[in-house]
């Protein structure tokens, strides 16, 4: 077996060896996916890149004389394999534009990124999204046709390939590929071959919450929340890693969302000890990040923020305002009514909280709130 | 994308009332009712949205446990009266619009005289991993 990144690394670069002329996305992607397989099974060549490129390229020519020869046309096609040419920027540019195409959906683009891009097999996306293999072959090989039938002149823009590679990030559920690794490995390439800082804020804004994967989640798979985490487990290379990149980003003044969100990350990942988070500042990103993005989630986190730069009361003033059905909106007004210590109120959000989770761990994890804070309640009256 | 269950229901309480219980239907009826399943299954195989899917036999017991040492408790088979899932389908779709567009599209599964029946179907979000982190 190879370092599985390497051989990954040299999929889209084979790719694009291929569709050096922007003829036959799909075709060519299904031959570079074949050698993939091939190359996971086989005994090491020498010259890896090489062996990928003759063997894709040896499918590619199977593929397209079996489609001619349905056809009944006569097609002529080089037999010699393409030269491997160093990579150009702009061709690998060009393939993430083209996974991320306006006409895919979100999570099409999404599984066309990780094949194409990401040299991920059929097998190890589906597994990663938890669908039937054969459920994902059909979805990627859809995504191709839309790109093909929409034509290859309108590929997207970096907009959309970074929010692919967010999701990428944020929705992985399981598999022996870890996606939000992947993520920050595409995203890492992908600032390396266009210059835009919105690209460098996105993937300082992975790297500062990958640091805390190993204190988000106990062994038993329970939440712990950020209040409650253990600092201490946090990664710090990448928590250093990470605020470099984005004041590097920053310093040059073309502010966006994701450089907003990696600042408030850095914020939270400055303070040692939750006591000593710098809530004000954060409040002050928070209100800048509604210039770029009014969204209900960020108006519901801006009220978490003002609840504790301010206070609670604050922060349910500001509450109110914010849309019923917000995911997560219970939760943060259990939490604010608790700080502002009405207890029964507390107890009675955090149960619709449970019953609204979308996942079982968060629904557990509010569960134990609404039970803790009864418990409080319980313990209060006693009192009295 | 995001996963949700569909249930079918024998005996399903909210079943259109005009609708006779399929057991009476003929046989063409009844065969062309179950290849719509199965196309619907295909059809959805083919875009890609397709999870899993099964039916569940109408003969089933309740069960209970009784304390160490001692058999479980059952009950059954369930009353003709019973709401019974019949089968289920689980789907991966992009939106909440989606998953209930499919759902009115397999609630439309022909029956006598090849009318739609119209049944009720059970639509469950499906609980999904965990996000990113978060305050309280």
């Amino acid at each position: 077996m190879y370092d599985d990144v390497a051989l990954r690394e040299l999929v889209p670069q084979v790719l694009s060896v291929l569709v050096g002329r922007g003829e036959d996305f799909a075709t060519a992607e299904d031959a570079v996916q074949e050698a993939l397989i091939k190359a996971l099974s086989a005994e090491p060549p020498a010259n890896l890149k090489a062996w990928l490129i003759t063997t894709a390229w040896r499918s590619f020519l199977d593929m397209t004389r079996a489609d001619a020869s349905r056809r009944d046309r006569e097609v002529r096609v080089e037999s010699e394999p393409p030269g491997d040419a160093p990579p150009n920027k702009d061709d690998s540019l060009r393939l993430y534009f083209l996974c991320a195409h306006p006409d895919l959906t979100p999570s099409t683009a999404v599984a066309l990124t990780l094949r194409a891009v990401g040299g991920l097999t059929t097998r190890q996306i589906a597994e990663a999204y938890l669908v039937p293999e054969a459920t994902m072959a059909q979805r990627i090989s859809r995504a191709k046709r839309v790109i093909a039938d929409a034509g290859v002149d309108r590929p997207g823009d970096v907009r959309r390939v970074m929010r692919t590679l967010y999701l990428v990030f944020n929705e992985g559920y399981s598999g022996d590929v870890d996606l939000a690794a992947e993520a920050i490995r595409l995203t890492r390439q992908l600032a390396a071959l266009a210059d835009e800082p919105e690209i460098d804020g996105l993937l300082a804004l992975m790297l500062l919450h990958h640091a805390r994967r190993h204190s988000r989640i106990r062994r038993d798979g329970s939440l712990v929340s950020l209040d409650e985490q253990d600092r201490t487990q946090w990664d710090t290379a990448l928590i250093t890693e990470g605020v470099a990149i984005i004041h590097a980003a920053l310093a040059r003044d073309r502010l966006g969302e994701y450089q907003v969100q990696a600042a408030i990350a850095a914020l939270h990942a400055d303070a040692p000890r939750v006591e000593e988070t710098d809530w004000v500042q954060i409040l002050e990103w928070y209100d800048e990040l509604l210039r770029f993005a009014d969204t209900p989630v960020v108006r519901l986190n801006r009220a978490v923020a003002l609840g504790q730069a301010v206070g609670a009361a604050e922060g349910l003033e500001a509450l109110a305002a914010v849309d019923a059905d917000v995911p997560r909106r219970d939760a943060v007004a259990a939490y604010l009514h608790e700080k502002n210590g009405d207890l029964a109120e507390a107890a009675r959000l955090y149960a619709v909280a449970a019953r609204k989770a979308m996942n079982v761990a968060e629904r557990d994890h509010q569960t134990r709130q609404a039970a803790r804070v009864n418990e409080r309640l319980a313990a209060t009256d006693r009192a009295r | 994308m995001a996963k949700y269950l569909l249930l079918k229901h024998y005996n399903n309480t909210q079943k259109s009332l005009e609708c006779k219980p399929m057991s009476e239907w003929t046989p063409e009826e009844v065969d062309a009712h179950i290849q719509f399943m199965r196309d619907f299954a295909a059809r959805l195989q083919d875009t890609g949205e397709f999870v899993a899917a099964d039916a569940v036999a109408q003969d089933g017991l309740w069960v209970r446990g009784d304390g160490d040492g001692k058999p479980p408790v059952t009950d059954g088979p369930f009353a003709e009266t019973k709401d019974l899932i019949a089968g289920w389908m689980i789907i991966d779709v992009d939106s909440h619009e989606r998953a209930i567009e499919l759902a009115g599209e397999l609630s439309d599964a022909p029956g006598p005289n090849g009318d739609p029946i119209h049944e009720w179907l059970e639509v469950r979000p499906v609980m999904s991993a965990p996000g990113s982190d978060f305050h309280s």
